[in-house]
């Protein structure tokens, strides 16, 4: 009678385990907020359900007019992470996104909207995919200290552009037209266009060093654009950071160190 | 003459600003929707009111920020209008109205009686096209055409974003001033709490221009604000002509203020709290020719004010916005003397003052729904003539309703909606001098494309 008394608690207290570890894994913190599922819903239904869906695969009302096209949520596969590309973003990453919006997309930037309530979406976006639930997101990449700009850095990274093969789908001016950049389509097989570095003041995750630093060693989930991790050591992801941000200066007609230095061919 | 004229002037000016004012529909723009395609719910609470998305957007000058907002990135074909009709069936009754005894027969007497009318309607067809002209400026034309008028209810340029920063745009033409609650998004569409009254009020015997904040004005106005909008402010001069066109009154200038703060309270989202302030000068006579007034060249000016604070609270699906006005007229105003003849001052007189303010409570049952109602009062706190019955201009305003919008989404949208609202003006019955009542009701649709 004791040992089946001990083995029925055993089990409760199993299963106990087994949902609380599942409802870890389902919880939101940005800091020190915690998600709200059945709120974020709410605000989903006001604010994204129109190019997200009902069911949060990207296919809501104004979908077919958007391009590039709404995230798909069920995929758990998004642009902007501080995690490996293939891997889960942090919360922190999707509080960023939402926080910031993504640049030339139709996805604005919901800052407006209070710390609590864009924590409480991201508990919402979560429960589209079964990911969050089974998945834990990796490690952010480190970001080490950027080093000064000098015209060898820009020529170094000039370098990596052409023989990276950047211009392929950038285009030599950085232009988003390169010979590739027509036949280019995101993880669903919508055709997109690869981002015009030469332009505008932000890049897509943002508009620091350090953003963009991050989308070339996470590369962008989702769409044609690859992790540089291996391929490229940091302070050759610097260099070519270094050098983009001259394709922005001499699209603008401003003097620059890349108008000085052999243009990439 | 002068006088006289201007008193008649004045008296038609109020009335007609009024009136235009309770015909003229509040505004949501499907033209923004369907350029973002974004839901009417993302930036209103219920369409025509902003919530903070949607004043957060309305500050950077119709601009989402993400290098899609000048109109190159648009279609050619894409045209930023918008239409909105509300038609409707409504009953107005007015208690107290001096009516001939005999219908008919203007020598039989008056007699104090209730006067109701209903029937189907159409309050006049607003058409807004706003947007971008280009990366950092924006504009904004709204045309009215009424049953049996039409103007220019707003047309305005705005260079957005200076010196690269929100904190300083710049807007010039004729605008809504930077009002602590919406007058132009009010939610409630009919005869009787389609207005805030505070925003009209000038009180019983006073010849001001200036009819209230309410009123669409004429200046230029320099605003800013914080990226998430949570801290705003504005300043606007404005010419003192009441916001009509052709220069009619005066030749001097009013400045108006609001600044506001919001601040997010755990568990219940984003408050805000704000104060304002409208100052000015308005003429009391004119120079004349043959007696009669010359329009523009308003004389004798003589100060005013309209001053307050407000708040927007939100508990869940519960919101409230509480709104305080204490107002003041220079004694000549108040009492419709020429500041060139101050004999003509009654004996005792002052320039009057008034205390006002609303409480308007929404219930968001969801982004489809939402549930209102309102209590809306003024208190004159000074008399500007001693002879005058202490409570003359007080009134109260009950309104209760709900919109219910079965279709909103980035191309139009429709709402149907009942309202209720009653008004007691103190002491104004023309004959027995007791409290003058309107009741409306209003139900129907209210639409836009």
């Amino acid at each position: 009678m004791r040992i089946k008394i001990s083995l029925a608690g055993g089990a409760v207290v199993f299963v106990s385990l087994l949902l609380s570890l599942t409802a870890v894994a389902q919880q939101t913190h940005v800091g020190n907020l915690a998600g709200n599922a059945s709120h974020g819903k709410a605000l989903y239904q006001r604010y994204c359900i129109f190019c997200h869906g009902a069911y949060g695969d990207g296919t809501g009302d104004s979908a077919p007019y958007l391009d590039p096209k709404p995230r798909d949520f069920t995929k758990a596969t998004f642009k902007c992470r501080s995690t490996p590309s293939g891997s889960l973003p942090l919360d922190s990453d999707l509080y960023d996104t939402i926080s910031r919006g993504i640049h030339a997309s139709g996805m604005p930037s919901w800052k407006p909207l209070t710390r609590q309530e864009r924590v409480d979406l991201i508990a919402y976006i979560k429960s589209f995919s079964p990911r969050f639930q089974e998945e834990k997101p990796a490690a952010p990449l480190p970001i080490p200290p950027e080093p000064p700009t000098s015209a060898e850095s820009v020529k170094r990274g000039a370098e990596l552009f052409q023989s990276m093969n950047c211009w392929l789908c950038h285009g030599k001016e950085g232009r988003g037209n390169g010979p590739s950049a027509a036949s280019l389509t995101d993880s669903k097989g919508y055709p997109i266009t690869p981002f015009d570095l030469s332009g505008g003041t932000r890049f897509k995750c943002g508009e620091s060093d350090e953003g963009l630093f991050r989308d070339l060693t996470t590369g962008l989930d989702g769409t044609p654009m690859p992790s540089f991790t291996d391929a490229m050591k940091p302070d050759q992801i610097w260099d070519v950071v270094h050098y983009i941000h001259t394709l922005r200066a001499a699209a603008k007609g401003r003097p620059s160190p890349a108008q000085a230095e052999p243009k990439a061919e | 003459m002068g006088i006289v004229a201007l008193k008649k002037i004045g008296t038609h000016l109020m009335v007609a600003m009024v009136l235009l004012a309770a015909v003229r529909p509040a505004h949501a723009i499907p033209a923004f929707a369907r350029k973002y395609g974004l839901p009417c719910s993302a930036c209103h609470e219920a369409w025509p009111m902003l919530n903070n998305f949607g004043q957060t957007f309305k500050d950077n000058g119709y601009q989402l920020g993400n290098d899609r907002d000048a109109p190159i990135y648009q279609q050619p074909g894409y045209w930023p209008i918008m239409f909105r009709v509300t038609p409707t069936w409504h009953r107005e009754s007015t208690k107290r109205v001096p009516v001939d005894k005999v219908p008919g027969n203007k020598s039989s007497g008056l007699v104090e009686s209730t006067v109701t009318a209903s029937g189907f309607d159409v309050g006049g067809i607003d058409i807004v096209t706003a947007g971008t002209l280009y990366k950092n400026i924006s504009f904004f034309v709204q045309p009215f055409i009424g049953n049996s008028s039409a103007g220019l209810a707003q047309a305005w340029v705005r260079l957005d974003n200076l010196v690269g920063s929100h904190w300083l745009n710049f807007k010039m033409g004729k605008f809504e001033l930077d009002e602590p609650i919406s007058q132009e998004r009010a939610l409630t569409i009919n005869n009787t709490g389609a207005l805030y009254y505070n925003y009209f009020f000038t009180p019983p015997g006073d010849t001001n221009f200036f009819t209230g904040i309410g009123n669409l004005q004429l200046g230029a106005e320099v605003s800013g604000h914080s990226d998430n909008d949570y801290t705003r402010y504005s300043v606007a001069v404005v010419s003192s002509n009441n916001g009509l066109t052709g220069l009619p009154s005066n030749q001097t200038y009013d400045v108006y203020t609001n600044l506001n703060q919001g601040f997010e309270v755990p568990g219940l989202g984003l408050q805000r709290v704000g104060v304002y302030g409208y100052f000015g000068e308005s003429p009391t006579f004119f120079q004349t020719t043959g007696g009669r007034p010359i329009p523009g060249t308003g004389m004798g000016n003589r100060s005013f004010y309209r001053a307050g604070a407000y708040g927007q609270w939100y508990f869940g699906k519960f919101d409230f916005q509480t709104f305080y006005m204490h107002g003041y007229d220079n004694v000549f105003l108040g009492n419709s003397v020429p500041a060139n003849q101050p004999s003509k001052l009654p004996v005792g007189a002052v320039g009057p003052s008034w205390n006002g303010g609303f409480v308007e409570g929404h219930y968001d049952y969801n982004p489809r729904l939402i549930l209102i109602s309102r209590y809306e009062l003024i208190r004159m706190s000074r008399e500007a003539n001693p002879g005058m019955r202490s409570n003359a201009g007080n009134l109260d305003t009950w309104t209760v309703g709900y919109r219910w919008y079965p279709i909103m989404n980035p191309r139009a949208g429709l709402a149907w909606v009942q309202e209720y609202s009653r008004i007691v003006n103190a002491g104004t019955a023309p004959l027995s001098g007791k409290d003058d009542i309107n009741n409306s009701y209003l139900m129907g649709f209210d639409f836009d494309f």
